[in-house]
């Protein structure tokens, strides 16, 4: 086939062409598609002339939140976005970092809460399919998925659904989902957030990007035809503007319909072509659809590009203008080609089953051009594909669309009270004292490993394939996924984080905590961390606290990964979380690919050995408030938060690799949720080891305990050289202290010091408190917990 | 040994079969579902996924793929055929095994590490695997609950057709009948399982028990052709 005239597809009688084309000015159509009076006044004074009813849908759904960050992008600016390796950043599709001389890294964070809110199963799959493509687009395979999943309540019959939707999109689509969160937190109730992170592998001569450079070649639309799923806030244009007579006219999904097998056609047909080098650019279609395909592309080639409106497949006959611009119907690519290697482009998706044709191609004046042939004389001469009278629907500058869409500074504001009132119950004194209260911490610990966000994710993760691609080192139940890549030693790390819980009290905290905890938990296996993604769920921007809460998490965002060294390589926002009855919890979602260049000397956390010597590096950070501990017991109103010490992170970021490549590590674990006493019965837990332990406490035991003050690190090591890695330590500047030995089949710490004894004699009890349980005690605890917070223990 | 590993659209496994299949030692290629030919394939490999989407019912529409043909005649002259997951779902739904394959008992997609017991060692699929030895091999479906009516069970137990078990001490994880985890056919030259060998190729993936029925095949047919030679 060559550059062949396209097939017309007819516009339903229904559908009055000339309406599309009608000045919108009179009318407040611009409102009705959530534009404001002065983004329409701006839209003019760009095109110096009214917008048309098209091209307002375009920049309605442009200059959307979430396609131009609007409110998000002057913040962004403010991240560190180079370092060592990295060969993509933000403004790609993904960013790509270089693990060596042929192979490098893609990874990205994106959300799709609003749409899981709205129907949680394709809400959720569509999430994972959309951050699929952006990986396979810059000619990338994907190689594993990590979702971050928040959720009001375990309950919540959402939560079902949207762990269905997750799992049935990646399992059919052959890439592991190999681990992520899963976050209980009232303040998602209304509004559960889904977070996936996608990590593909590519050889870097495979790297392809998302434009449309040379004008005159073609612009082919390939995969799932174009329906009329998933047009968001536009359908009432529908009726608002084009009178549409079906009835179903308003109950069209919002939602974009998920297809994991066409997923996986595409998948192929798309690394196919980058393989045999048929494609100049190629973009996947999300958000705003052929309108932002087009837009993105020509913007980035500094190009325009003419779309033939009949030339695009659909599934349904009588698709006005605007429907077929801004469709997000899921599984499409866009590949810009050159003319003569048209043929063999579409033998490939013919290959694959997959409908493919031209809908366009690239010009040289750097606009976005819709044009139809209608049945009216042509509006503009020249220029058309051969044999055609064509007339123009719409055209804007690409760059108005994308790069230079509305910016805005939101006014931004402390809020009045950032902290929530200490819960009922809660002790008055300055710092919580655990065992004045008459608790036994062996007690609280059990309850601890069987709350819904501390217990055993199985229930999960045992509905997600973790092992297809014959790759998969760890996955799951632990911090960090390990990814092997094959033919070489080396292997990837991956890992992602939020702490919604400190961002609640503290939002610069928050992120802050979550890109320390999320490079600790990749560096405690043995890896270096590359790069960071990230993803920003926020609330509505245009309140000045929420703007405030957003403005603080990308400075802690940016302060952290500038201290650690990580580069930000891309990542998403997501604004407007909100119900009636609040904004969630500020969720700084961090992902971290890392690298580990001796699989064989990974770290896992588990006790390995009788007898070896179990250790803590770094020092407890006094504060309660925001831990899992405090949600149960309560906090006093003065608590703190735990701090975030950047220097003391970055020591342990330069030790652990160092000392894993020694071989000094017999297991390494992160101390986070729960805090120390949760962090050591996993180890214990998981090796099937217990451990005999001395805790000296200062002041505050459920500190101690319970506190999830960041940069500590639960090692043990063979006894004979436990001089070896107490030096090394310290040759970082790391405080490391011994706890014990592993060993037995209980979990026994002793409490000491002055902290421990005061207590156990303040109320009588004539032996100093501790913790000594059978790990079988907290197996069980810790094993139940989810099932019996969802009801399903049955 | 020449192994061909069979392509359908929406396959997932197929690389990972390749993979094991050149680690054991075999000569291994991808056969495409539209070509009738199996280019000399001595052993067929009908990999994991979601062969046309799963659509109608796991396995149901590729067994009608052009390549099915091509198997069958394969099959049919004691040529080597191993369906995994997917791949022995399709064996099932054209008939090369006997069964069939329902939802797992839960009604969810099961992923989890299970040990299996493998019911004989005379067969070229388990020849290499130490007797008394089981393996520990991923699971990964939806559609994996072996079922057949009861008589028919008790042939295919008296003719030596159940290959391998479930073996783990809390039962078997998708509700197959009599915790049957892979068959053979009559002839014993087709087997299907639910479990993925290929997974389970190296001990860094886990477990290396995967490669011990890839060896197995690999043995049998040097032996085979060896006995052929003299």
């Amino acid at each position: 086939m060559g550059l062949a005239e396209p097939p017309v597809h007819e516009l339903g009688p229904e559908q009055d062409v000339a309406a599309a084309a009608e000045p919108s000015s009179r009318s407040e159509l611009h409102r009705v598609l959530g534009l404001t009076d002065h983004e329409l006044d701006d839209i003019r004074t760009r095109l110096g002339r009214d917008p048309n009813a098209l091209e307002l849908a375009m920049f309605s759904v442009m200059w959307s939140e979430h396609c131009s960050y609007k409110s998000s992008r002057s913040l962004l600016r403010t991240l560190p976005t180079t370092g060592e390796g990295v060969v993509a950043g933000p403004g790609e599709n993904a960013g790509v970092v270089r693990i060596d001389d042929d192979l490098a890294v893609a990874f990205k964070l994106e959300s799709h809460n609003h749409p899981s809110a709205v129907e949680p199963y394709q809400g959720a799959a569509t999430g994972v399919g959309g951050i699929l493509r952006d990986i396979f687009t810059m000619g990338a395979r994907p190689i594993a998925i990590l979702d971050a999943l928040k959720f009001g309540h375990p309950a919540d019959v959402r939560t079902r659904h949207l762990v269905r939707g997750v799992g049935s999109y990646g399992n059919c689509v052959g890439v592991p989902t190999v681990g992520g969160e899963l976050v209980f937190h009232p303040s998602y109730a209304a509004n559960p957030l889904v977070n996936v992170m996608a990590v593909g592998l590519l050889d870097e001569r495979d790297l392809t990007r998302a434009a449309a450079p040379g004008p005159g070649n073609l612009a082919v639309l390939f995969g799932s035809t174009t329906g009329r799923d998933g047009i968001g806030g536009a359908s009432v244009l529908a009726s608002a503007a084009f009178g549409i007579a079906d009835a179903d006219g308003a109950k069209r999904p919002t939602v974009q319909v998920g297809d994991p097998f066409a997923e996986k056609l595409l998948i192929e047909a798309s690394l196919e072509l980058i393989r045999e080098r048929l494609v100049e650019g190629l973009q996947d279609l999300g958000a705003a659809g052929i309108t932002c395909a087009t837009a993105e592309t020509a913007d980035r080639a500094g190009t325009g590009i003419e779309v033939y409106l009949e030339a695009i497949p659909r599934r349904e006959e009588g698709m006005a203008p605007f429907e077929l611009m801004i469709s997000e119907s899921q599984e499409r690519m866009l590949a810009i080609v050159r003319p003569e290697r048209l043929d063999a482009v579409l033998a490939v998706c013919t290959r694959w089953g997959l409908p493919a044709a031209v809908i366009g191609r690239v010009t040289e004046d750097g606009d976005v051009t819709v044009v139809t042939r209608g049945d009216r004389p042509s509006g503009r001469p020249g220029g058309s594909p051969e044999g055609g009278t064509w007339r123009e629907l719409a055209r804007i500058p690409a760059r108005a669309l994308t790069s230079e869409a509305i910016v805005y500074e939101r006014e931004a504001r402390p809020p009045t009270h950032s902290r929530r009132a200490p819960a009922p119950g809660a002790p008055d004194l300055p710092h919580d004292g655990l065992p004045e209260r008459g608790m036994d911490p062996g007690a609280v610990l059990v309850a601890l490993l069987g709350d819904p966000n501390l217990s055993s994710r199985a229930w999960l993760t045992t509905q997600y394939d973790a092992t297809v691609g014959a790759d998969t080192v760890e996955a799951n139940e632990r911090a960090a996924a390990v990814i092997r890549i094959k033919g070489t030693r080396k292997a990837l790390v991956m890992a992602t984080d939020a702490n919604a819980r400190v961002g609640l009290l503290d939002p610069y905290l928050g992120a802050l905590s979550a890109v320390a905890e999320c490079a600790r938990n990749v560096a405690v296996t043995g890896a270096r961390p590359l790069g960071v993604t990230n993803c920003l769920n926020f609330g509505d921007p245009e309140r000045p606290e929420e703007s405030w809460r957003l403005q603080q998490a990308v400075r802690g965002l940016g302060d952290a990964c500038r201290a650690l060294g990580l580069p930000v390589t891309g990542g998403n926002v997501s604004l407007y979380n909100e119900s009636l009855e609040g904004a969630i919890a500020p969720t700084t979602q961090v992902g971290i690919v890392g690298l580990l260049e001796d699989v064989e000397r990974r770290v896992g956390p588990a006790f390995r050995a009788e007898g070896d010597l179990v250790a803590l590096l770094g020092e407890t950070v006094p504060g309660l408030a925001g831990s899992i501990y405090a949600e149960h017991a309560g906090t006093t109103p003065d608590d703190q938060t735990p701090d975030v010490d950047l220097a003391h992170e970055a020591a342990l970021l330069a030790f652990l690799p160092e000392a894993a490549a020694d071989g000094l590590l017999r297991s390494a674990q992160d101390v986070s949720g729960g805090g120390l006493a949760v962090a050591l019965a996993e180890c214990a837990m998981w090796g099937d080891l217990g451990a005999d332990l001395h805790l000296s406490i200062g002041s505050a035991p459920a500190a101690e305990l319970f506190g999830e003050g960041p940069g500590r690190v639960v090692v043990s090591v063979e006894p004979g050289r436990w001089h070896e890695l107490h030096a090394l330590a310290r040759r970082h500047g790391l405080p490391v202290r011994r706890l014990g030995a592993v060993g037995g089949d209980r979990l026994r710490i002793q409490l000491t010091g002055e902290g421990a004894t005061g207590a156990a004699e303040g109320r009588g009890a004539g032996v100093a408190d501790e913790i000594d349980e059978s790990l079988t005690v907290l197996r069980h605890s810790w094993q139940a917990g989810l099932p019996r917070a969802l009801g399903e223990d049955g | 040994m020449k192994a061909g590993i069979v392509v359908f659209p929406g396959s997932n496994c197929d690389r990972d079969a390749l993979h094991a299949a050149r680690l054991a030692g075999m000569e291994a290629e991808l056969l495409w579902h539209e070509d009738p030919g199996l280019h000399g394939s001595e052993l067929v490999i009908l990999p994991g996924g979601f062969a046309y989407g799963d659509y109608l019912r796991a396995g149901a529409l590729a067994r009608f793929s052009p390549v099915m043909r091509a198997i069958e005649d394969h099959a049919e002259r004691g040529g080597l055929v191993l369906g995994i997951c997917n791949g022995f779902q399709v064996l099932a739904e054209a008939g090369l095994v006997p069964g069939a394959l329902l939802r797992n008992t839960s009604l969810r997609f099961e992923h989890r590490w299970v040990r299996l017991s493998v019911e004989r060692h005379d067969t070229p699929f388990t020849a290499a695997v130490p007797a008394g030895a089981t393996l520990r091999l991923p699971i990964a479906h939806g559609e994996g609950c072996y079922f057949l009516p009861e008589p028919e069970l008790d042939a295919l137990h008296a003719r030596g057709g159940i290959l391998f078990r479930y073996a783990d001490p809390e039962g078997n994880p998708n509700g197959s009948a009599r915790d049957i985890a892979g068959v053979l056919n009559q002839r014993g030259n087709v087997c299907g399982l639910m479990p993925h060998p290929e997974r389970a190729s190296e001990a860094v993936l886990g477990s290396d028990d995967g490669l011990l029925l890839f060896r197995s095949l690999l043995e049998s047919a040097a032996a085979h052709a060896s006995g052929v030679a003299a």
